[in-house]
């Protein structure tokens, strides 16, 4: 049995450190939005888990070129980790949003144009689970995923701009001064500290998930290799 | 004394040269659309499928939407593009499906063509079976829904433009999908959220032209479908050997 490595305690530790500084830097330390009120904070735990939810994807696409080159399963059980987080992440993500915007835009869900991109992103990564599920030979399932999270890191962007190229009432809040018309605001200082605290800290929690993820996979195949040895 | 080895290169020369005499590229595409069309014309029972399937979305939609004469132009474009997105995954569903179940497939994979021959020859018969529906659907639709603005050259090109995007992602992803355990389902799940910016341009495009906008109007969706397509078009030619390899 493979002892789990001392450094990854140390990350759990500091994810759940780094989960409870965010929480306070979100709740306590941000100064509370003049317009919009408490509601508002939840806006740096929606901007952090998008931030990990996108860094996954991004990773997966990545994993999946190099597997392909290199064909070393190890990069396809990086790729299904990525995309097993950041799917989870991202819709973290989407209900967040919908939390805020049901005081903010009166309604649980609109069909603005991030909005509706965010759900179709979340559509193509549930579809990639789906398409693994039918294949059994896991070097096909592999390479068939590489391809599938490759066409999907094309289409996000396109669809992203695709739709941006329409109107859009999300607030965008970093590098946009006239944010207010939007429903967005100006951050203050303090509020740009509880953002870059949130985003910090989703990130140690990612690698921490991601570690014990690949880690996992790699005992599952153990487990598999094992199994197929007392069989034979 | 050096005549032996000679000969010997000679012959694996000769031989190498019969293995190796590829038909061209164009010819190895050209006869793969052969095939498929050939196939089909025979048979017809991928058109007539995809054709009946069709003109029942049509009359769904009427039923559906109540079409009076403002709503119907406004929805016009997308009931059409509705409609040519689930026949074309019926299409390419089968189209795949038949290459797969009686192992054709792999005799196409041992022909001595380059794979990206095989993807484009595949593409193109899906192609032509998407477009001889449309052919025969739009003209249709013109005629229950009166609908007289369908038959300009713009909008001819925007179906054209769409289609080949559509289908170049499609002919790709039921190569894919035809392999998996849950084919006939799985098409659709995997096509439509990434065909989104080719669906959601041509509906644009077509949409604006059917309401009377000018071909400058709908530069920007325009655009979009031409980048759409040639990026996916590049990107399966490149890792369609990934996805027939065995």
């Amino acid at each position: 049995m493979q002892s789990k490595p001392i450094a990854l305690t140390v990350l759990d530790v500091l994810a759940v450190i780094a989960l409870g500084v965010a929480t306070y830097f979100a709740l306590v330390f941000a100064p509370t939005e003049q317009i919009m009120g408490q509601v508002q904070r939840v806006f740096y735990f929606h901007v952090g888990t998008a931030w990990v939810g996108m860094l996954g994807f991004i990773l997966a696409a990545v994993a999946g070129i190099v597997y392909l080159v290199t064909k070393d399963m190890k990069w396809d059980r990086f790729q299904v980790a990525a995309v097993e987080i950041s799917t989870m992440f991202f819709f973290i993500t989407i209900v967040l949003g919908s939390i805020w915007a049901r005081p903010a835009w009166n309604t649980w869900w609109t069909w603005d144009p991030r909005l509706t991109t965010a759900a179709v992103t979340e559509l193509i990564y549930v579809a990639y689970f789906m398409l693994r599920a039918g294949i059994e030979d896991p070097e096909k399932r592999a390479r068939f995923g590489a391809v599938y999270t490759l066409l999907g890191g094309i289409s996000v962007p396109i669809t992203f701009m695709a739709i941006r190229l329409f109107r859009t009432i999300h607030p965008v809040v970093i590098g946009n001064e006239s944010a207010a018309a939007q429903g967005g605001f100006s951050m203050s200082g303090d509020m740009v500290t509880a953002m870059l605290v949130s985003f910090a800290a989703f990130t140690i929690i990612f690698i921490d998930l991601m570690w014990h993820r690949v880690r996992l996979s790699g005992l599952q195949e153990k487990v598999e290799q094992l199994k197929l040895k007392v069989s034979m | 004394m050096s005549n032996i080895p000679i000969t010997a290169t000679k012959t694996a020369d000769k031989d190498k040269q019969a293995i190796t005499a590829k038909p061209s590229f164009l010819k190895a595409v050209m006869a793969i659309v052969q095939k498929d069309l050939s196939a089909e014309f025979r048979s017809r029972e991928l058109l007539s499928a995809m054709l009946v399937f069709s003109m029942l979305v049509i009359l769904i939609f009427n039923f559906a939407l109540e079409l009076n004469i403002e709503v119907r132009k406004s929805v016009a474009a997308g009931v059409l593009w509705t409609t040519f997105a689930f026949a074309g995954t019926l299409g390419l569903n089968r189209s795949m499906a038949v290459e797969k179940d009686r192992g054709c497939m792999d005799g196409l994979l041992l022909a001595p063509v380059d794979r990206s021959a095989i993807f484009f020859g595949k593409a193109i018969s899906n192609l032509a079976f998407m477009l001889i529906v449309e052919a025969i659907v739009i003209p249709l639709y013109a005629l229950l829904y009166n609908e007289t603005r369908i038959f300009q050259l713009d909008f001819l090109l925007i179906i054209l433009l769409g289609s080949i995007g559509y289908i170049a992602v499609g002919t790709l992803l039921s190569a894919m999908s035809v392999q998996t355990r849950t084919r006939d389902v799985l098409l659709p799940i995997l096509l439509f959220p990434v065909a989104v910016p080719v669906l959601l341009a041509s509906v644009k495009a077509s949409g604006g032209l059917i309401e009377g906008a000018t071909f400058a109007e709908i530069l920007t969706p325009f655009n979009l479908l031409l980048a759409y397509d040639v990026i996916f078009i590049a990107v399966a030619f490149m890792v369609f050997d990934f996805v027939v390899e065995e």
